[in-house]
C-alpha cells in the first residue's frame, strides 16, 4: 500500500500560503522531484519577489532570493560558476512575464542549462490582486476594475508560446495543478525539466496554471473551476517544445 | 584594469556595451576563456549586475563595468548586493550627463558613487585612480577589499582613464589582506546545513533594524581601516589644491608648475573616495590658508572637503560638467589668482 510521506526537501513547517493556493502543491512537486532524483545537496534554488519569496522557509536546500524578475540572470550567474550543480528558478507571472521579461527571454535564448518553474495564477498575489501580464481577458482585478481589456491592457501574454519561437530553448510545457490528473502531469513535466538539466540539455521551463482564491475572490472550489473552465482555454496545456539543443 | 582583474583571480565578468568602457568587456571576451573564466554579454545592465549577484553568491571573484547611464541602471542590483553583503567589483568610466549626456569624460557621478545611488542605507567602497598603473594596482586590491569586507567596491574612473593608453607594468597579484573562507556561498548543501542569501527581513525578531546597525558597524570599521590618498608638497603649502582621479593628476602638474614659480601650493588627491580621507584634510586645514577644489562637475566632492575641514578655511571651486576638463594652465591660473589676489573670483564659479 502506498503511504504518503514527507519529502526530505521540504521542512516540517506550516506555509504562509492562503487556503486553496496552488503554491503549496507546486512546492511539494518540486520537492518530490528533487528528492527522487537525489539532488537536494547539489541544488541551488532562486526565490522570486511575489508570494513565493519565502520559499527558503520551506525548501531544505541552498536558496538565493532575487530582485523582482531577475531570477534568470541570477541563476545564470550561479550556474555558470557551478555548471555541475542543479539550479532552479521559481517564479510567478508578474516576476517572469512583466518586470523580468527580458531576463526570461535572454536566459532562455542563451539556452542556460537551468530549470524554471513558472507559476501562472493570472494575478499579483502578494501585492493584493493587481493585473498580471497573464490576467485573463475581462478578469476583474484591483487595477482592472472594469475587467482586463477595457483600457488598452492588451491580451494575456502566453509565455510558452512566446518562448517556443526561440531556437535556443530546449523544453517548454504548460501544466496545471487543478485536478489530480493535472498534478500528476505537472510532476512528470517538472521531473523532465530537472532531468534535462542533469543531462545538460539546456533551458527548460514548466508553466503551472495555479489557483489564487484570495485575490480572485472565489472559493477554493470555484478557483479550481476557474482554472479548468477558463484559464485552460486561454492557456492550453501541453508540450510546446522538446528538443535537444 | 581588465588584466589586473584576471591577475587577481576574477573569473566571471558580465557587462553590456556602453561607451567609453567597451574596451573592458571586449578584453574580457577574449581573455576569460583563456583562463577558464566566464564572460557573458548580458541583455541589459540590470541583467549584468544580477548575474554578478549570482556569481558572487556562488563564490566567484566577479566584476562588471559600465559608464554613467549604465551604472544608474545597475543601482537596483548594487543595493541588493550591498544588502546581502556579497563581494564584487564594479567599474564606472564616467561620461558626461545627466541623461544620455555625451561620451566625453566627466566626474558627475561622484555623489551617486559615494552617497548611495540605489535605495537604502548602504555604502560602497569607492576608489579612484590617476594613472593606468595605479588603476591596475587598485583593481587588484579592490577584489581583496570586496572579499575581506564582503562589500561591493566601485572603481570610479572616467572616460579619459577608460580610453587613454600609457605603459603599465603587469605585476603579479599579491593579496593585500588575508581573506577569510567564504562560509556563506551557495554550492549545494552537501555535508552542511542549507544556506540562504536574502535581503527581505520582515520578521521583527530577525530585525531589519539590527541588520542596518550591523551594516553601519561594518562601514565604521571600513572607515577606520581603509584610507588612501596622495599628497604633494602640502607641508608648507598656503593653498591646497585637491581633485580626484584624472583631475588630481592634472592638478598635480599645475601645482608643480606653481612651485616652480615660487607659489606655495600643495596637492591632496584622495584615492579612496569612500571612505573619504578626512584626516589629511583636517591636518591641512591647520596649516594652509585656502583650498581649491577641481572637479569635472559642478561641485560634488567639494562638499566632502568642506565637511572634512569643517569649513575652517576659504574654499573655491574650479569645474564644469558635461564633458569639460581642466588643463594644467586653467588650474595654474586659478592657483595664481588665489595666491596673488585673495579677493579674486575663480573661473568656474565657487
Amino acid at each position: 500500500m502506498a503511504v504518503f510521506k514527507r519529502t526530505t526537501v521540504l521542512k516540517e513547517q506550516l506555509t504562509h500560503y492562503c487556503p486553496g493556493c496552488g503554491h503549496g502543491i507546486v512546492h511539494r512537486l518540486v520537492a518530490e522531484v528533487i528528492d527522487e532524483l537525489g539532488i537536494r545537496e547539489q541544488t541551488i534554488g532562486t526565490a522570486p519577489v511575489g508570494c513565493a519569496v519565502l520559499l527558503y522557509n520551506y525548501f531544505n536546500c541552498d536558496i538565493i532570493e532575487c530582485a523582482h524578475g531577475r531570477s534568470p540572470a541570477v541563476a545564470t550567474g550561479i550556474k555558470r560558476v557551478h555548471p555541475d550543480r542543479i539550479v532552479f528558478a521559481y517564479q510567478g507571472d508578474g516576476d517572469l512575464a512583466a518586470i523580468g521579461t527580458a531576463e526570461t527571454i535572454h536566459a532562455a535564448n542563451r539556452g542556460e542549462n537551468i530549470t524554471v518553474i513558472f507559476v501562472n495564477n493570472a494575478i499579483y498575489g502578494m501585492t493584493g490582486g493587481q493585473m498580471a501580464p497573464t490576467t485573463m481577458p475581462g478578469q476583474i482585478t484591483t487595477t482592472t476594475p472594469q475587467g482586463r481589456g477595457c483600457h488598452k491592457e492588451g491580451p494575456p501574454i502566453k509565455v510558452c508560446e512566446l518562448l517556443a519561437a526561440l531556437d535556443g530553448v530546449s523544453y517548454l510545457e504548460r501544466t496545471a495543478v487543478s485536478s489530480p490528473r493535472d498534478v500528476m502531469n505537472a510532476k512528470k513535466a517538472i521531473k523532465k525539466a530537472f532531468q534535462n538539466q542533469i543531462e545538460g540539455k539546456g533551458f527548460s521551463l514548466v508553466e503551472v496554471l495555479s489557483m489564487c482564491p484570495t485575490d480572485w475572490k472565489l472559493s477554493p472550489a470555484q478557483s479550481v473551476e476557474f482554472v479548468n473552465e477558463k484559464m485552460k482555454k486561454i492557456f492550453p496545456l501541453g508540450v510546446f517544445k522538446d528538443q535537444q539543443i | 584594469m581588465a588584466e589586473a582583474a584576471i591577475q587577481a583571480g576574477c573569473r566571471f565578468f558580465a557587462g553590456y556595451p556602453i561607451t567609453p568602457q567597451n574596451e573592458v568587456p571586449e578584453y574580457m571576451a577574449s581573455r576569460m576563456p583563456e583562463v577558464g573564466g566566464v564572460f557573458i554579454q548580458a541583455e541589459s545592465e540590470v541583467a549584468a549586475i544580477n548575474m554578478i549577484f549570482g556569481a558572487s553568491a556562488a563564490g566567484a571573484r566577479c566584476m562588471t563595468s559600465s559608464s554613467s547611464p549604465g551604472i544608474s541602471l545597475k543601482q537596483e542590483g548594487i543595493s541588493y548586493i550591498a544588502a546581502a553583503e556579497l563581494p564584487c567589483v564594479i567599474a564606472n568610466m564616467q561620461r558626461g550627463g545627466p541623461g544620455l549626456g555625451n561620451i566625453r569624460a566627466s566626474q558627475g557621478d561622484y555623489f551617486q558613487a559615494v552617497k548611495g545611488g540605489g535605495h537604502g542605507d548602504y555604502r560602497l567602497i569607492v576608489v579612484s585612480a590617476a594613472t593606468l598603473q595605479e588603476l591596475y594596482t587598485l583593481t587588484m586590491n579592490a577584489f581583496d577589499w570586496a572579499d575581506y569586507y564582503r562589500n561591493p567596491v566601485l572603481i570610479l574612473g572616467d572616460g579619459i582613464l577608460g580610453q587613454m593608453a600609457e605603459p603599465v607594468e603587469i605585476l603579479p597579484y599579491r593579496p593585500v589582506l588575508e581573506i577569510p573562507p567564504k562560509d556563506y556561498i551557495l554550492t549545494g548543501c552537501k555535508g552542511r546545513n542549507p544556506r540562504v542569501i536574502k535581503t527581505l527581513i520582515l520578521d521583527p525578531a530577525e530585525g531589519l533594524v539590527q541588520h542596518n546597525e550591523h551594516l553601519q558597524e561594518k562601514y565604521s570599521r571600513i572607515e577606520r581601516e581603509l584610507c588612501l590618498y596622495e599628497t604633494y608638497q602640502i607641508e608648507d603649502a598656503e593653498l591646497i589644491v585637491t581633485g580626484f582621479g584624472i583631475t588630481g593628476r592634472i592638478a598635480k602638474a599645475a601645482v608643480r608648475k606653481a612651485r616652480q614659480k615660487g607659489l606655495a601650493a600643495g596637492l591632496i588627491r584622495p584615492i579612496t573616495l569612500w571612505p573619504f580621507p578626512k584626516k589629511i584634510y583636517q591636518q591641512a586645514a591647520m596649516t594652509a590658508q585656502k583650498v581649491l577644489v577641481v572637479e569635472m562637475n559642478h561641485g560634488q566632492m567639494i562638499e566632502d572637503v568642506k565637511l572634512a575641514m569643517d569649513c575652517a578655511i576659504p574654499t573655491e571651486f574650479l569645474g564644469k560638467g558635461g564633458g569639460w576638463y581642466p588643463d594644467e594652465k586653467a588650474v595654474l591660473e586659478a592657483i595664481e589668482s588665489m595666491l596673488e589676489s585673495p579677493a579674486a573670483s575663480v573661473k568656474g564659479g565657487a
